[in-house]
């Protein structure tokens, strides 16, 4: 090991910094699962028998489920009678506006570094905030209805448009899919919903933040963003969590729908908890994302930039079923320490001059392990399907690994599928001529990750790119080993 | 300035430098010529912190401090610049982000407020004009798909940019035509003021035609071997090394 | 052997496998391992679609046909043979039906330091002591517990220490029964000495009018160090054979091996490839191409384990699918902890001439040391119309443009091949095949 990189490793690990507790109360569900769990989460939300009956099928399908076990991530089995299936702050009413917040979930958000406040008067995002399973505030909704649009929390617009979420929910991702969707469709609590109507443009991002917080739950949000013919948005959504020592459960399903010239951009910036340097506590996040595209030339994307999470499992995809719609991922991974991600996307082209692009960028410290895992489906209706797909790993440390497994099965003659694949390290040349020019090696180091990741980050809006420059940077100190 | 005193070094446990003594006072030009191989650019090297170049013997003193002593940011920030043989591609990384990131580092060191963006634009254009740069080039990622002519342009850029009280040219004009040569050359030659020192490491007599040094140095077998005016330049571009070869090494032998 | 051969027997029932490969009559000093294999294949079983390494290729039917041993006699002739050697120079094996039949080999007359003959022969050499049936992993690959159950005779090939051998030497491998069901167990061990070179060429083809036949071929060779091994695989079978191949590569210090697979035939090919470059300074090269037409279904599984610093490797496989053909690459490039400074690359380009055609690529890195250099691309498309377009501009006919195009994508998989003859002889199978 070169003197430069010791330096980094003398560079104490900085502290989680979203890692504290707030001490408001919860109203928690008893541990464990079953039935009457189910039940009774369904009844603290007063939710209308159909739902109870999707749960309860769900929940019936998922015991006869058993955990996948072909990911290449290696943990602890998750006792899922030892799990809060529910738990709500308990002050929470209604609120009619911010001033009504209870002044530690405010507080809570001022650490965040996400002051409800400010954004407000930025006037640019509306948010929407998900303490561990409910939705505690959604702001902006009235200046949004005017042009039709709702986002609002999942619970709300169950009895507000259940003809909507009657129509929607579970038809991208049906809870049949997977061990982690169908214990998701039996005990999700709260989540955003977001619908766009026919040719509207939505004014402005529309976010959600999403917080683990009492100790010993399960966060299980559900969302459902529908785009109507030509309709526009981009959704931003933020994730953290506090330190705790044991490992908590993060199993989040989002389905998206986009009509015909529809067009939605989903970007994530995920900070969940990610345990201390020992591998001990962190979030465990087993997710299920998709969208589907499914008139002429729908457009889907997602950019994603995962950074906390002791184990990360997640696949954003996208089905293209319209003609000439379009799919990308983009995709910054890093893990650090003792974290393992084994994460990528699929893009299932059924539609004629379909086209997908994957980017994705996986930096591994540590003794962490990072796996890009992707599918890129051609079927055989796919005529004339084009896919690009990048995947690059940075090793930064001698103790970690990097590990990309794509799939591409292609079943049509006309497609054109393209992978290229790269793994290498932060360059000693690239570090020594940033050194000659006065920049410490810690910095360096930073800087040509920034580089690195610099076609992924063009893609987030401009304050998460901000935001995700700043994670990056506070994930990768003491990497270097 | 600088004062370099019987420097022993190696790479890869081959030695290079055998017992280099050379001094440059402020203002000076010093131009470093020898045949293939006999320790130029590892001088340039060893100046400059680069860690695979092990220093056996010999002190390096920049200014009352140990320049050996010195991590390669801090040679940088204590105003030591070396323009790259082979300059660095960092993808990713604007050549002005990168910029920015190493005058700030600079300033800091010395005290000085960091320039916002603003003022950092103001200078970073006026350097600009000296090597002739337009400023798409200063959006494009550092070296990355520059032109051989390009990338040392960006040197002597980066130079203007930081200001050194001593840069050290590392084979700077290989590789460049008649106008890249003229406007790296004139780029120097502007940032001669009297008190900045340079060490002008080259092959070919016709860089110091435009960059007039005050001192030629033939560097042989790891040591210097013989010192003049700008005459001696003319003398080897001439008459070859051979003649200086043989001398020496028939002082070796005797 | 005979005795074995007269018995007809259900391979893959178990019961009867067992109490089989009890009585069989094995090689004496290798029973413990023969019968740790049966018992290693029992407990794996053939595998399923839900096995992640046969995620593209359905083997189950083999488990429902009652394969057997053939019977029949040795029919091939030095005379009958001699058109189809490599090279007219080449030093000759025949292995019929799974038996070397001597008769039609010429190996009786080699030079000094090269020993070609049966394991029954050999099987005191200090280096078939030392390696054979010891690299060939029968406890995680159930085709290679079943080989090594149930292999009658192997090929040895050993070349002295120093020894630069320049000649072909051929292994014809030919399927000469007319039974139904018939299983064919083929086994080679191949060891290069210290700066050894030699060549190595397999044949693979059938002649019989065998209905469905089953070829369970493994390869153990063995690069000790700075020698070299070229090899060339050759599987032209009749489309009513599956054809499983495991071939295991141990390579010393300095070594270099240079594999080229070449599938034309059979129905179902399955190759697994497992390069080891286990001492510091290896090169190794694999190269694939397959033609594959009607239903045939050809799987390519590749693993490169960097194991040790210093080693490079390249891979390009190219396949060409047509009609209701099946593709499969599974390439993987390992990278282990120890194995700095490695430089490894995999190229997989594929073209599908049919709409029925399906390719299924996994090209895969798995890296554990950081100061390495690792790609890899995989590309799956049609031909280049532009391309396409310029020919036909230029008078050439469609049909033979696409045939021009078809034989430019398919040669340079073949450019690798270091010895002249082998590689002309192997132009000549593909272009006979692409025509």
């Amino acid at each position: 090991m070169s003197d430069d990189l010791k330096i980094l490793e003398d560079v104490a690990n900085s502290e989680y910094k979203w890692g504290f507790v707030s001490n408001f109360e919860s109203d928690n569900a008893p541990k464990g699962l079953n039935e009457d769990i189910v039940r009774f989460i369904s009844a603290k939300k007063n939710e209308p028998e159909w739902l109870l009956e999707y749960r309860l099928k769900a929940f019936r399908h998922w015991q006869t489920m058993t955990e996948p076990a072909w990911p290449n991530v290696d943990y602890p089995k998750v006792d899922f009678q030892d799990i809060i299936y529910y738990s709500a702050p308990k002050s929470k009413v209604q609120l009619d506006s911010l001033d009504d917040l209870d002044p530690e979930i405010k507080a809570t958000f001022d650490k965040l570094g996400i002051s409800l406040e400010e954004q407000k008067r930025l006037a640019n995002v509306a948010v929407d905030a998900v303490i561990d399973s409910v939705s505690v505030k959604t702001t902006f909704r009235e200046a949004l209805l005017e042009k039709g649009i709702i986002f609002s929390s999942f619970s709300e617009a169950v009895h507000e448009h259940p003809e909507l979420i009657k129509k929607y929910l579970g038809s991208v991702v049906p809870y049949t899919d997977n061990f982690y969707a169908a214990l998701n469709a039996a005990v999700f609590s709260d989540g955003s919903f977001c619908y766009i109507p026919k040719g509207v443009r939505c004014p402005m991002e529309l976010s959600t933040y999403f917080r683990i917080n009492s100790a010993g739950t399960g966060q299980f949000e559900r969302t459902l963003i529908i785009a109507e013919e030509g309709a526009y948005v981009s959704y931003l959504e933020g994730c953290t969590a506090p330190m705790r020592d044991e490992n908590q459960l993060h199993a989040a399903v989002v389905e998206i729908v986009s009509h015909a010239e529809a067009q939605v951009k989903y970007s994530t910036v995920q900070n969940w908890y990610p345990g201390d340097k020992n591998g001990k506590g962190g979030i465990f996040n087993f997710v299920t994302k998709r969208g589907i595209c499914l008139g002429y030339k729908s457009k889907i994307s997602w950019t994603q930039v995962e950074t906390g999470s002791a184990i990360t499992w997640k696949y954003p995809s996208v089905i293209l079923k319209g003609d000439n719609s379009v799919g990308e991922f983009y995709s910054v991974a890093v893990t650090n320490n003792m974290q393992q991600a084994d994460t990528g996307t699929k893009m299932i082209h059924i539609g004629k001059n379909t086209s997908s692009t994957i980017i994705s960028k996986g930096i591994s410290g540590g003794r962490s392990h990072n796996s890009y895992r992707g599918l890129v489906k051609i079927n055989k209706s796919a005529d004339n399907a084009r896919n690009f797909s990048q995947c690059d790993s940075l090793l930064l440390g001698d103790q970690c690994g990097a590990h990309t497994f794509p799939y591409l099965e292609v079943s049509n003659k006309s497609a054109k599928v393209e992978h290229e694949a790269t793994t290498s390290k932060v360059g000693e040349d690239q570090i020594f001529y940033c050194n000659q020019r006065g920049i410490s090696t810690e910095d360096a180091v930073g800087l040509i990750v920034n580089g690195y990741c610099k076609e992924v980050f063009n893609k987030l809006p401009m304050e998460f790119a901000v935001e995700a420059q700043k994670l990056l940077a506070i994930s990768l100190e003491g990497s270097v080993g | 300035m600088l004062t370099i005193k019987d420097l022993k070094a190696s790479v890869e446990e081959k030695q290079i430098l055998n017992g280099l003594n050379f001094e440059v006072k402020p203002g000076e030009v010093h131009a470093i010529m020898g045949p293939n191989g006999s320790g130029k650019s590892t001088l340039a090297s060893v100046l400059a912190g680069r860690e695979e170049y092990e220093v056996t013997e010999g002190e390096v003193m920049f200014n009352g401090e140990d320049l050996l002593e010195m991590s390669p940011e801090d040679r940088a920030r204590a105003g030591v610049f070396l323009a790259f043989q082979y300059p660095v591609e960092i993808p990713g990384v604007s050549n002005a982000n990168f910029l920015k990131t190493a005058v700030n580092e600079v300033r800091k060191s010395k005290g000085l407020e960091a320039l916002d963006s603003k003022q950092f634009l103001k200078i970073m254009q006026e350097k600009m004009k000296l090597v002739e740069m337009d400023k798409a080039m200063t959006q494009r990622s550092v070296n990355e798909g520059f032109s051989g002519g390009e990338k040392k342009r960006n040197e002597i850029f980066q130079m203007a940019m930081l200001e050194p009280s001593l840069a050290i040219l590392d084979e700077t004009d290989s590789g460049l035509d008649i106008d890249a040569l003229r406007i790296v050359a004139n780029g120097v030659n502007a940032l001669r003021d009297g008190q900045r020192s340079f060490i002008v490491i080259t092959h070919y007599q016709r860089l110091l035609d435009y960059i007039v040094p005050d001192f030629v140095h033939v560097l042989y077998k790891g040591r210097i071997v013989k010192s003049g005016t700008k005459d001696l330049a003319l003398e080897l571009e001439e008459k070859g090394y051979d003649w200086i070869k043989e001398e020496v090494d028939a002082t070796l032998n005797a | 052997m005979s005795t074995l051969q007269e018995t007809k027997i259900t391979i893959l029932n178990s019961a009867v496998f067992e109490n089989w490969v009890n009585a069989s009559p094995r090689v004496d000093v290798f029973a413990t391992i023969t019968k740790d294999a049966a018992q290693a294949f029992l407990l794996q079983g053939i595998p399923t679609t839900k096995h992640e390494e046969w995620k593209y290729t359905n083997v189950t039917r083999l488990a429902q046909t009652a394969f057997q041993v053939s019977k029949s006699n040795a029919t091939l002739t030095t005379s009958g043979v001699t058109n189809e050697k490599v090279t007219a120079d080449a030093i000759l094996i025949v292995i019929e039906n799974g038996i070397i039949n001597k008769a039609a080999s010429n190996i009786d007359a080699l030079p000094q330091g090269i020993q070609i003959g049966s394991i029954h022969d050999l099987k005191d050499n200090t280096a078939i002591q030392k390696h054979f049936l010891q690299h060939a992993d029968y406890k995680s690959e159930p085709f290679v517990a079943l080989n090594t159950a149930t292999f009658l005779d192997a090929v040895c090939i050993l070349a002295d220490a120093n020894v630069e051998f320049n000649t072909p030497i051929h292994l014809m491998i030919v399927n000469t029964s007319n039974e139904a069901n018939v299983y064919i167990p083929v086994r080679v061990f191949v060891a290069a000495e210290k700066n050894a070179s030699i060549h190595v060429v397999e044949t693979f083809s059938s002649k019989g009018n065998n209905t469905t036949a089953f070829v369970n071929a493994v390869s153990e060779v063995v690069v000790a160090d700075n020698a070299k091994v070229n090899y060339v695989k050759l599987q032209g079978e009749s489309e009513n054979t599956t054809h499983i191949n495991y071939h295991r590569v141990a390579m010393a210090r300095d070594s270099y091996q240079h594999l080229t697979t070449l599938s034309l035939g059979g129905g179902l090919i399955r190759n697994n490839l497992n390069i080891r470059l286990g001492d510091i300074n290896g090169t190794a090269y694999l190269n694939g191409l397959t033609l594959a037409r009607n239903t045939q279904l050809v799987d390519h599984h590749t693993v490169v384990d960097h194991a040790m610093p210093h080693c490079y490797s390249n891979e390009l496989y190219k396949n060409l699918i047509d009609d209701k053909a099946q593709g499969v690459f599974n390439g993987k490039i390992f990278v282990r902890k120890d194995a700095q400074k490695t430089n490894a690359f995999q190229s997989n380009k594929n073209l599908l001439l049919s709409n029925d055609a399906t390719m299924n690529a996994k090209p895969q890195l798995e890296i554990f040391a950081d100061d390495v250099k690792c790609s890899h691309g995989a590309t799956t498309g049609q031909l280049d119309d532009e391309a396409l377009f310029y020919l036909r501009a230029r008078g050439i006919g469609e049909e033979a443009a696409r045939a021009l195009l078809n034989h430019a994508f398919a040669a340079d998989v073949l450019e690798g091949i270091a010895h002249e003859g082998i590689k002309k002889n192997m132009l000549d199978f593909v272009n006979h095949k692409l025509n």
